[in-house]
C-alpha cells in the first residue's frame, strides 16, 4: 500500500474518533507517567545507596572506665584487648580499611559537631575509642559485626547500614505502589484501546469487508488500526515523557534539591535514560492491545 | 474455472444443508446464471467460491487452486481474481467514483501510475466518463452498480461473481447492466450471476443452473429462467 495513501488513512480514522482517540492518549499517558515515576524512585534508590554505601562503616565502640554491662566488667579497654580487636577486623576478608578513633579524637569531633554549653561538660574520658571499619561490599557487614560483637572490650557494634535499611524500604514501598498502580493503568489503558479498536473496525467493516473481497492482505487491512493504536499510545507516551520532565525539573531540581541536600539526587541523564523506554512502552502496548483485538475482530 | 465435486454446506442448527452434494463445472468464459428460490443456495455457492466458507464435504477448485488445500494468507491472493458485484452496490459513500475504484487497487498495493492509467479505462468501460468526480449518493442506482461493476473488473479478475446485481433496479436500467457484463463476458472473463429476474435470463439465453433447496435441479446451455414443472 502507498505510504500516502496510507497516511491519510490513519489520520481520518484518528479524526473520526476523536473522542475516544483522547481518551485512549489520556489513559496511556496516566499509566506510563506513573511507570516512569516507579523507575525515578528506583533510579533515585540506586543513586543514594551508592552515595551512602560508600559513605558508611561499620563502628567498633570500645568500652570507657565508666561502661557497664558483661564485656566491659573489666572496666576500660585494655591494650591486648584492643589489639585483638583490631587483628580480628584486619583479618577479615570482608574488610577494606579500619581506622582508629581515640578518646581525644572523639572529643574533637564531638566540639566541632555540638559547638555549644554540652560540649564543654563532656570530658574525653567520657567518650569511647573505636575502630571506624569500611567494608568492601557494604552489604556483607553480617560476618564483621558478628566475629567483633562478642569479644572482650568491646561495647558496642553499630552498623549504619541498618538505618539505611529502614529509608531504602521505604523507598522500595514507594516504588512497588508507583509500578503496581501503573500496572493497574496500564491494564486500563489496555482494555480501553480494545474497546476503541472494536468501535473502529465496527464503524469501517464496509471499508474492511470490501478490502477482504478484493483481495487486500491481512496486514493491509488492519495495519491501519494498528498505526492509529501506535499513535494514539506514541502521542499518551510522549505527554507521560514531558510530565516526568517537567516533574523533574520544577518538583526535583527546584524544590527537593535545595532543601535535602544531605543526600544526592539523580541526574539528568537519569531521567533522560527512562524517557525512550516510555516511548516503547506506549507504541509496543498500544500496536499490540489493537493487533490482538483485530485478530479476533478482523476475520478473513 | 470453478469446479464443484460433491459438495455439501450445512449450517449448524439448520435443518438441511445450504447446499447438497453439488457437483458442478463452470468453464473459463462461459457466462452462467445461478436461478433458485430465497434459501435455495445461490449466496451459499458464491461465499464458497471466495473462501468466506468452507465446505462441510466435498472438494472446490477454484482458478486452478483447491480450495480446502489454500493456505488462509494465501486466500487474499485467490480473491485478486475474483470481482463480486451485489446487489446493494456496498460503495463507499464517503468516497468519489473515481476513489473507490481506486480503492479496490490501492488497498493490494497497486503503483499509483498503474492507477492512474487503469481506473480511467474501467470507467469509460462502463460508461461513466466524466463522472469521476461525483459521490455515490449523487448517481442513480444503475450508475452506481456500474462504478461497482468497474470496481469489481479494475484488477482484471479471471471471474465476476454477480449476487443479484439488477435486484434494485428497474427494467430498463437492469438491462444496461446486463449489456455491461455481457461486454466483461466477451472479452473472456467467467461471469457467474445469482439471479431472480426472469425476463433478463430468457432474454439472454445462456447457460442456466438451477438449485433449488441445496440441490442442483436443472443444468441448462441456452436456458430459460422458469421451465414448466
Amino acid at each position: 500500500m502507498q505510504v500516502g495513501y496510507l497516511a491519510s488513512e490513519v489520520s481520518t480514522g484518528l479524526r473520526r474518533n476523536v473522542t475516544m482517540t483522547v481518551a485512549v492518549v489520556v489513559t496511556v499517558a496516566i499509566s506510563l507517567a506513573l511507570f516512569g515515576a516507579g523507575l525515578m524512585v528506583r533510579a533515585q534508590a540506586a543513586t543514594m545507596k551508592d552515595y551512602w554505601y560508600d559513605k558508611i562503616e561499620i563502628s567498633v565502640f570500645m568500652c570507657n572506665e565508666f561502661d557497664t554491662g558483661a564485656q566491659c566488667a573489666a572496666g576500660a579497654v585494655s591494650d591486648d584487648q584492643r589489639l585483638l580487636i583490631r587483628d580480628t577486623i584486619e583479618d577479615h576478608p570482608e574488610v577494606a580499611e579500619v581506622f582508629y578513633e581515640s578518646q581525644d579524637r572523639a572529643y574533637e569531633l564531638f566540639q566541632e559537631r555540638f559547638d555549644t554549653a554540652i560540649a564543654d561538660t563532656i570530658t574525653p574520658e567520657q567518650l569511647q575509642e573505636s575502630f571506624r571499619v569500611k567494608l568492601v561490599d557494604p552489604e556483607e557487614f553480617d560476618g564483621v559485626v558478628s566475629a567483633v560483637a562478642g569479644l572482650p572490650g568491646v561495647h558496642q557494634v553499630v552498623d549504619q547500614r541498618t538505618l539505611l535499611d529502614r529509608f531504602f524500604q521505604i523507598l522500595n514501598g514507594v516504588q512497588a505502589a508507583a509500578l503496581g498502580v501503573a500496572l493497574v493503568q496500564i491494564v486500563a489503558a489496555v482494555l480501553l484501546i480494545s474497546n476503541t479498536i472494536r468501535l473502529a473496525a465496527f464503524s469501517r467493516r464496509r471499508e474492511t469487508g470490501i478490502m477482504r473481497l478484493v483481495g487486500a492482505s491481512n496486514w493491509a487491512i488492519q495495519l491501519p488500526f494498528v498505526l492509529e493504536a501506535a499513535i494514539a499510545g506514541l502521542l499518551g507516551a510522549i505527554v507521560a515523557a514531558v510530565s516526568i520532565v517537567a516533574f523533574y525539573r520544577y518538583f526535583v531540581v527546584d524544590v527537593l534539591k535545595p532543601s535535602f541536600q544531605f543526600t544526592s539526587w539523580i541526574a539528568w541523564s537519569d531521567v533522560l535514560a527512562i524517557l525512550p523506554w516510555l516511548l516503547i512502552a506506549g507504541v509496543v502496548i498500544a500496536a499490540t492491545a489493537s493487533f490482538v483485538t483485530l485478530r479476533r475482530y478482523l476475520r478473513i | 474455472m470453478i469446479r464443484f465435486e460433491a459438495v455439501t454446506k450445512a449450517y449448524p442448527r439448520q435443518p438441511r444443508p445450504a447446499l447438497a452434494d453439488l457437483t458442478l463445472e463452470v468453464g473459463r468464459g462461459e457466462f452462467v446464471f445461478l436461478v433458485g428460490a430465497s434459501g435455495s443456495g445461490k449466496s451459499t455457492f458464491l461465499r464458497l467460491v471466495l473462501k468466506e466458507e468452507d465446505p462441510t464435504a466435498g472438494r472446490i477448485t477454484v482458478a486452478g487452486k483447491d480450495l480446502g488445500r489454500l493456505a488462509s494468507w494465501k486466500v487474499p491472493q485467490l480473491r485478486r481474481q475474483l470481482g463480486m458485484v451485489f446487489q446493494d452496490f456496498r460503495l463507499l459513500p464517503t468516497k468519489t467514483v473515481y476513489e473507490n475504484v481506486a480503492f479496490a487497487q490501492r488497498v493490494i498495493g497497486r503503483s499509483r501510475r498503474d492507477i492512474r492509467t487503469r481506473v480511467p479505462e474501467v470507467l469509460e468501460l462502463v460508461g461513466l466518463e466524466g463522472k469521476e468526480d461525483r459521490m455515490p449518493d449523487e448517481l442513480s442506482g444503475g450508475e452506481q452498480q456500474r462504478v461497482a461493476i468497474a470496481r469489481a473488473v479494475v484488477n482484471k479478475p479471471l471471474i465476476v461473481l454477480a449476487d443479484e446485481p439488477t435486484g434494485n433496479l428497474d427494467p430498463t436500467t437492469s438491462v444496461g447492466i446486463m449489456k455491461l457484463l455481457d461486454r466483461i463476458n466477451r472479452t473472456g472473463t467467467t461471469v457467474v450471476m445469482a439471479t431472480h429476474d426472469q425476463s433478463i435470463v430468457d432474454q439472454m439465453r445462456r447457460r442456466v443452473v438451477e438449485l433449488d433447496e441445496g440441490r442442483l435441479v436443472r443444468d441448462q446451455s441456452r436456458g430459460v429462467y422458469g421451465m414448466a414443472r
